[in-house]
């Protein structure tokens, strides 16, 4: 393993301050220096996931990195030593071939070690290729049958705020699964029960696993569903982390004020950060050579550099 | 058949009537909304219960509870993915859930959302279907037949028949203190309450002898179990002896219990308010086969085919589920 711990320590791994008080402790620029290092670290875990496996959904953990860096490393409270801590915010994975990302964003967070990320995918390993709850500490669903973790994520919001708990209900979707009803069954369930503590993330790298999205079922207009839903809608650019969190701002602002579930719309590149990866042609299962591993890694680091000296 | 010679027949036509026909006999002592009243009682002594519905509050007593404990009530609406999906995130947070909708739309609509989001974590989740097997006149899309076949595949899944009020009563308590999820065949409105006679308690998990007898013993779920305890009585005016085994709770079957009745010369007959295929007679045969008993069984059951429309005597009587059908099955086995 190379880099990793050259851009300097993880975060603290357990995060249970009020958002607000957390903010005055940094300034905009250190904050958004923060999680993007966060972003770094989950790229370079899920590069040494995929060198176990040798091929595996890379291309999707690279472009959704920011997204899992924002939420985990500056939206989430948990507690990293007590993954069911009771009063911690939930964060559902629904896009289960997405595991590979995750876990990188639960080592990040501290819960589950940065050496067990190379078990990942091998035999009674707590890491396996499609996410799943009873496996792996941290994992509050268990995914990969696409359009449910919204449908769960309605009944968590609902069951907490029931409870009068504080905790916060995140769903990881993907734009293909915007194609399932169910998803929009819990979108309008969402609305009518007036869900401010959910928020729903969508993954827009427009690619599923026969191809481009709207060549395969058109979902656009996106945005203009989900407000037409009754959702708080804000759709960003999912690689850029200032305006991720700047988008979570605002939703934390909007749900507290009037009690609507907020969604924010991520455009992403799937393989985002590794040139190689970025101009690859596009792939749902993507697949490296033995040889590129180390490339990966080498120009994720440079630019993550360069970055960081401009 | 032309409409008139419809018209000439000698018998009036039964009609369809509502959606959920009764199927008590004239006369028979009932109990109203036995769930509805059960699940309230069991929320008074257990705050984690709540309540949710897909638009079928009224049709599967749910209403009760909705209106005893409105804000512990959650109105889904006709999404029964959402319904299901959303019990498990209630369980999660650690909340008891009662699901309710109607069997067919639970088994066959949100089928995925209770294997993977409830039954896969074990969770605490409890799915009340009505108009179980056939229970409606309105054909095969109300009309959840093969519901029993569709969920025994499913690990971890407790499926309960229950054949009247007292088993409704008895079984709600139980299913929402028991770990991992529940499917109960619904039956609702004024519901026949036939088991106080027999000195019985519903158990989850176990079948129970409701009476002896020597020459047949039939084993039965559901409303089926009331039909073979009437059969059993009008085959003693024919001088056949008939022994009646309930047997609620589908899976985890009570085999041990079962094969012990049916480990006899007797004739054995299994009978359920289910298709053939994949309910208590395939239960049964299975527990048989594996314990080596080499023993004939006999189903009465609705058979591999979408049923017919109309009235609800009609339909029993045509599908072999009435007392007359079961009388003369009996008699004909027995030669």
């Amino acid at each position: 393993m190379t880099a990793v711990h050259e851009v300097g320590p993880q975060m603290l791994h357990t995060r249970e301050l009020p958002k607000k008080e957390r903010m005055t402790q940094e300034t905009a620029a250190e904050r958004l220096e923060r999680v993007g290092a966060a972003a770094y670290r989950i790229r370079h875990h899920a590069l040494t996931m995929g060198e176990v496996q040798g091929q595996g959904y890379v291309g999707q953990a690279l472009g959704a990195a920011d997204m899992l860096a924002a939420v985990y490393s500056d939206q989430l409270r948990y507690r990293a030593e007590d993954p069911e801590w009771e009063g911690r915010d939930r964060f559902l994975l629904s896009t289960g071939h997405y595991a590979i990302g995750h876990y990188a964003a639960l080592a990040e967070a501290g819960v589950v070690p940065v050496e067990e990320l190379e078990t990942y995918g091998s035999d009674d390993s707590r890491l396996p290729m499609s996410g799943m709850s009873t496996y792996t500490p941290g994992m509050e669903i268990s995914g990969g049958s696409l359009g449910h973790g919204l449908t769960i994520a309605v009944g968590m919001a609902l069951g907490l705020r029931h409870q009068g708990s504080e905790a916060r209900v995140y769903n990881f979707l993907s734009d293909g699964e915007l194609d399932e009803g169910s998803t929009w069954e819990a979108a309008m369930g969402a609305h009518h029960h007036q869900l401010g503590n959910l928020t729903a993330m969508v993954d827009i790298n427009a690619l599923q696993a026969d191809g481009k999205t709207d060549t395969v079922l058109r979902t656009e207009p996106v945005t203009e569903k989900w407000e037409a839903f009754g959702w708080y809608t804000q759709r960003v650019d999912g690689n850029d982390v200032g305006a991720l969190l700047a988008a979570f701002d605002n939703a934390a602002a909007q749900a507290a004020a009037v009690g609507r579930p907020s969604v924010i719309l991520c455009d992403t590149k799937v393989g985002r950060g590794v040139p190689l990866l970025e101009d690859r042609e596009k792939a749902h299962f993507m697949r490296i050579e033995e040889h590129e591993w180390q490339l990966c890694r080498e120009q994720l680091t440079a630019g993550y550099e360069g970055k960081a000296a401009r | 058949m032309s409409a008139t010679t419809a018209v000439k027949g000698t018998a009036p036509k039964l009609k369809t009537s509502a959606m959920i026909a009764s199927f008590a006999d004239p006369g028979q002592k009932t109990a109203p909304a036995p769930f509805g009243h059960a699940l309230v009682k069991a929320a008074q002594e257990n705050d984690k219960i709540v309540g949710l519905t897909a638009d079928l509050g009224k049709y599967t007593d749910m209403h009760i509870f909705a209106n005893a404990f409105p804000e512990r009530f959650f109105q889904m609406g006709m999404a029964e993915q959402l319904l299901i999906g959303a019990a498990a995130g209630l369980a999660e947070t650690g909340l008891v859930p009662f699901a309710s909708t109607y069997s067919v739309f639970a088994a066959r609509r949100a089928y995925d959302f209770l294997c993977l989001d409830s039954a896969e974590p074990n969770l605490n989740v409890n799915i009340v279907g009505g108009l179980p097997g056939l229970t409606t006149g309105y054909g095969p899309s109300h009309q959840a037949t093969e519901d029993m076949a569709i969920f025994r595949g499913m690990p971890n899944l407790t499926i309960v028949d229950p054949c009247d009020s007292v088993d409704i009563e008895q079984a709600v308590p139980q299913l929402a203190a028991s770990e991992g999820p529940t499917y109960l065949r619904l039956l609702r409105g004024n519901v026949p309450t036939v088991l106080d006679e027999y000195g019985y308690t519903f158990e989850l998990g176990k079948a129970k002898v409701l009476r002896g007898g020597n020459d047949v013993v039939f084993v039965s779920s559901g409303l089926m179990t009331m039909r073979a305890l009437q059969a059993a009585k009008a085959l003693a005016a024919h001088n056949v002896d008939v022994a009646v085994v309930h047997a609620p709770t589908i899976k985890p079957f009570d085999a041990a219990t079962v094969l012990a009745e049916l480990n006899t010369d007797r004739l054995a007959v299994t009978l359920e308010n289910h298709s053939v295929v994949g309910g208590l007679f395939e239960t049964v045969a299975s527990a048989v086969v594996t314990a080596g008993l080499g023993k004939r069984v006999v189903p009465v059951a609705l058979p591999d085919e979408f049923l017919d429309a109309g009235a609800l005597p009609t339909l029993h009587e045509r599908y072999g589920l009435s007392v007359q059908r079961i009388v003369a099955k009996v008699l004909a086995e027995l030669g």
